[in-house]
């Protein structure tokens, strides 16, 4: 059961509880159960709203930025991420196979913004050999969702 | 001027579906419960294989009994789901969806007035293809207390030494009802014992929530009795691609494949080449949507009894089927005043054989934010026939 929980409630977190468990096929004590465990475990991590700032007219950037470091002697990149992903305008930090070593999702207000804060923040740490900063232009699908189309019903209304 | 047309053709009715399809065709504004197809798109990577067959200039017909790499894909597939051996270059044939391979496998059987048993409800083709051919339909008209599964008696008591040839829709569309192995082995028995012939139409095969879906031929004694019809509609969302197949003894596929040569030549190759991605790699997609149908199926049944109306559980396919016989009401006058009181479209269960009368075809084809709008209305719907009836029944 908690594979199929935790697919539903990934793609809708307000679902009804009393509904998950017709769904489901289970009690609806089961299902809250289950969920304070995955709460506990840490399976769940929290129960996020995703929003297209686009359509608010709320002035966003962001950006993914490529982040070569010096892995540092018993502590690997861990601690240069940590010192990364404590900024709270750090979206996401992930360690990366290939060319470079972290790559970070970035969010800000401006150009500027996003700019000082590598110029100002990320470069000038000392581990940090060279950085590369990739503007997103446009978000065609983000978590799995496609935000530009609308799903349309385009069968025939009644079919044998 | 002489009647251009063939009497056997005219005393065909046209499906009672179409009265429905054609009110709702007017009616832009109506939500529907009346699909008998996948709400989902085909699967991108199988589309995209379609695409780039296309771009590769893969545009001719292929060999008749289709593309050598795709039956060989479905051997594997029958192997591999219902351990079934067959063999690719003589046991398979690709044709224009199942229901080219009901409307041949009937046409390569029957000699004029052998009979064909047709369980109803079911779907709408077996009955005129039967027809077509020069048989005769024999319909068994099955029970909900069985739910709507066949038995081996009603079997016994519609076979005259005329009977050649079983339907057997199981899955079933309209019912959703499914039979299992208990039920296949009876039924084996009186196939063999009295000879008859199965045409089995599996295309709902991989959407069951109870066991894994079991075919006839894989009983004693049936594998060589049986045209198993299975396609890409259902399992794969694939219906507009038409693509479908029959596996059976070679010596009905070869007279299938004649058939199937001087009338279609051969089904899409676009749609063959999708098809061979389809079985390579398309396992997870069907189970991601075998996943969803049953949430919303589990939904709808407990929508349904919430209300107080009398439904079995459905196992197979993507639809329920209620009863409505409480409201005194044909399925026909039901369906269309609820489609123009609350703007919805069902099928009433009469379009799918005279013993569906009572009962409507709704379909779990789609999202469930969908199905709950619809079932939002369609209880309102009920209760307002029960006070009109002065009904205490249900809640």
């Amino acid at each position: 059961m908690r594979e199929q929980l935790l697919r539903i409630i990934e793609k809708n977190s307000r679902i009804d509880l009393k509904e998950l468990a017709v769904i489901l096929g289970v009690e609806e004590a089961a299902i809250i159960e289950e969920l304070q465990k995955c709460e506990a475990e840490g399976v769940i991590c929290g129960y996020h709203t995703m929003i297209d700032w686009d359509k608010v007219g709320v002035e966003k950037v962001s950006a993914l930025i490529e982040v070569r470091v010096t892995p540092q002697r018993g502590q690997g990149f861990d601690k240069i991420a940590e010192r990364i992903y404590k900024y709270p305008e750090v979206n996401a930090v992930y360690l990366i196979s290939g060319g470079y070593d972290l790559l970070v999702s970035l969010e800000g207000k401006t150009l500027r913004e996003v700019s000082a804060f590598v110029s100002d923040k990320l470069s000038t740490l000392e581990t940090v050999i060279s950085t590369a900063t990739h503007f997103i232009l446009k978000k065609y699908k983000d978590h799995g969702t496609i935000l530009e189309k609308k799903y349309e019903d385009t069968r025939e209304k009644v079919t044998p | 001027m002489r009647n251009p047309l063939a009497e056997r053709v005219v005393d065909i009715p046209f499906s009672g579906i179409r009265k429905f399809f054609d009110i709702v065709s007017e009616m832009p504004e109506a939500i529907s419960l009346g699909v008998g197809e996948p709400d989902f798109d085909t699967p991108w990577h199988i589309r995209d294989e379609g695409i780039y067959s296309l771009e590769k200039g893969r545009t001719f017909y292929t060999s008749n009994s289709g593309l050598k790499e795709l039956r060989q894909e479905i051997a594997n597939y029958m192997k591999r789901r219902q351990n079934l051996e067959y063999d690719a270059m003589k046991e398979v044939l690709i044709t224009v969806g199942g229901s080219e391979a009901i409307d041949i496998g009937m046409r390569v059987m029957l000699n004029p007035g052998e009979e064909v048993l047709i369980p109803q409800p079911s779907y709408v083709s077996y009955e005129p293809c039967v027809t077509l051919a020069g048989g005769v339909p024999v319909i068994i008209d099955l029970k909900q207390e069985n739910e709507f599964r066949l038995t081996a008696q009603e079997l016994l008591d519609a076979i005259t030494e005329k009977t050649k040839i079983l339907v057997l829709p199981f899955p079933n569309n309209p019912t959703g009802a499914i039979l299992e192995e208990r039920d296949l082995q009876e039924i084996a028995k009186v196939c063999v014992e009295k000879d008859i012939f199965v045409m089995s139409d599996e295309i709902y095969a991989e959407l069951t929530y109870k066991e894994r879906h079991i075919s006839i031929a894989q009983m004693p004694g049936m594998k060589e009795r049986t045209i198993l019809i299975n396609g890409f509609s259902k399992a794969y969302a694939m219906t507009g691609w038409r693509l479908g197949y029959a596996c059976g003894p070679a010596a009905v596929i070869e007279q299938m494949l004649k058939v199937h040569q001087y009338a279609i030549m051969c089904a899409p190759t676009t749609s063959q080449y999708a098809a061979v991605e389809a079985l390579k790699n398309g396992d997870e997609d069907v189970r991601e949507m075998r996943e969803a149908y049953n949430q919303r199926r589990r939904y709808l049944v407990h929508a349904f009894r919430e209300m107080g109306l009398e439904c079995f559980e459905p196992f197979g396919a993507f639809y329920i089927f209620p009863s409505i016989q409480e409201f005194g009401m044909t399925s026909d006058e039901f369906a269309t005043r609820f489609l123009m009181e609350e703007k919805v479209a069902v099928v009433p269960g009469t379009a799918f054989g005279a013993c569906g009368e009572g009962f409507l075809r709704i379909s779990y084809a789609y999202s469930l934010e969908n199905l709950k709008v619809a079932i939002g209305r369609f209880q309102h719907f009920v209760e307002r026939l029960r006070k009109e009836k002065g009904s205490t029944k249900g809640q």
